[in-house]
């Protein structure tokens, strides 16, 4: 047996592929590509949150805030350990994202205007991206699927708190009722659009499923998400801004309209409304944060 | 290039009684840093009562693709299984 058909058998097989293990080159290359740009999405998703701190509306809403922040640093971190043992440095994986080499979920460069914002970003953005990562945690690459298991026991907190304060305001003064409206209408197409292209334009889906990475293809995982949501919506008063989405008895989902592509395409490629500040924001923070980096070495070295 | 420190491998023991089992890595500068880190990483909720770290480049670890070979003493001995011995009919409690 060919080292291919020992790893294709182990797939097939549903035995994870660890860090040691013989694996195709194509395999790592899309691992690494995959699990750095989710690792980017959780770090430079900090910032759009983050925005909102100083002046979340009670104290509570901050400490909650400030922990929900301090769970995306750490499903960065987790991500970021489980994608170098694929051989590659954090440092490098660091590199790629501020030469905009590397990518991250285009969601996060649209701007946080007001507080209705943080509702609708932990309602949708991290409701689709649940939905997503629940899947993940079937994953071929043993050190993905583990990252996936724990970043999904600590992400339905992260839900619940947008929904919270999204039904809140959707239930409270006309005015807050319109800011969530408002939320809503900004945040349900890109949020929709994180699933990634339809099935039959994604390039790299085919090997994704073969190896055992990817369980699920993009059009199921959106249909999953909008079936859950509508519900949700419905129910405390607010309407999702597509004229298209009607419940079909027939397939037993929603049917919805068409995503506008060309705009996700092009604020991928860097002309969305915050591409610039984000990775600025991330080099900025990381240059500033350089002088901690080696005074901790030179401590560490002096006491070894 | 810019130097993140060294990994660590972290273990947690989540209540007394139990073993350490291994639940990622870290990166820190120093024993003292990724203990922090590990705690600031691994245990946001209650998730453990004792947490060990070691480099990561202290650990040996086996080669999966000599498993046959190294493994291959233990493979040859059902007699170290209970099931291998064959008691007494209407023998109990053993």
């Amino acid at each position: 047996m060919t080292d291919l058909d020992k790893f294709l058998e182990k797939i097939n097989n549903n035995i994870k592929i660890e860090p040691k293990d013989w694996m195709p080159d194509g395999y790592r290359k899309h691992l690494q590509r995959q699990m750095s740009q989710h690792a980017h999405s959780e770090v430079i998703g900090m910032q759009p949150e983050g925005n909102w701190i100083t002046r979340a509306p009670s104290l509570r809403a901050k400490v909650i805030l400030l922990a929900k922040v301090q769970d995306e640093a750490g499903h960065g971190q987790y991500l970021y350990s489980a994608a170098e043992t694929l051989g590659k440095s954090r440092a490098v994986y660091i590199e790629e994202l501020q030469s905009r080499k590397a990518k991250y979920s285009s969601i996060f460069n649209y701007p946080t205007l007001n507080w209705a914002d943080m509702g609708a970003v932990g309602w949708l953005v991290d409701g689709a991206a649940i939905v997503n990562q629940v899947s993940l945690q079937k994953t071929s690459y043993g050190p993905y699927a583990r990252a996936m298991v724990k970043i999904c026991k600590e992400e339905s907190f992260h839900q619940r708190q947008g929904y919270e304060i999204i039904s809140k305001m959707a239930l409270g003064s006309p005015e807050q009722k319109e800011m969530a409206q408002d939320a809503m209408n900004r945040f349900w197409w890109p949020s929709i659009m994180m699933f990634g292209p339809h099935d039959q334009d994604s390039a790299r889906s085919g090997d994704a499923m073969k190896w055992g990475i990817k369980i699920e293809s993009n059009d199921d995982l959106r249909q999953k998400f909008i079936d859950k949501t509508v519900a949700q919506a419905e129910l405390i008063g607010l309407t999702i801004p597509d004229k298209d989405l009607k419940w079909n008895e027939e397939t037993k989902h929603y049917d919805f309209g068409a995503m506008d592509w060309d705009e996700f395409w092009s604020v991928v490629n860097g002309d969305g409304p915050c591409n610039d500040d984000r990775i600025n924001h991330h080099i900025k923070a990381h240059e500033e944060g350089r002088w901690v980096r080696e005074a901790a070495n030179a401590y560490a070295e002096k006491n070894n | 290039m810019d130097n993140q420190g060294d990994i660590w491998e972290v273990f947690i023991q989540s209540k007394p009684g139990l073993a350490h089992k291994h639940v990622g890595n870290i990166h820190a500068m120093g024993k003292e840093m990724a203990l922090q880190n590990a705690r600031d990483m691994y245990t946001r909720r209650q998730e453990g009562t004792c947490i060990w770290v070691v480099k990561f480049a202290d650990i040996t670890s086996s080669i999966p693709e000599e498993d046959g070979s190294f493994f291959e003493p233990s493979n040859d001995k059902i007699y170290r299984q209970a099931v291998h011995y064959i008691m007494p009919e209407g023998s109990k409690n053993i």
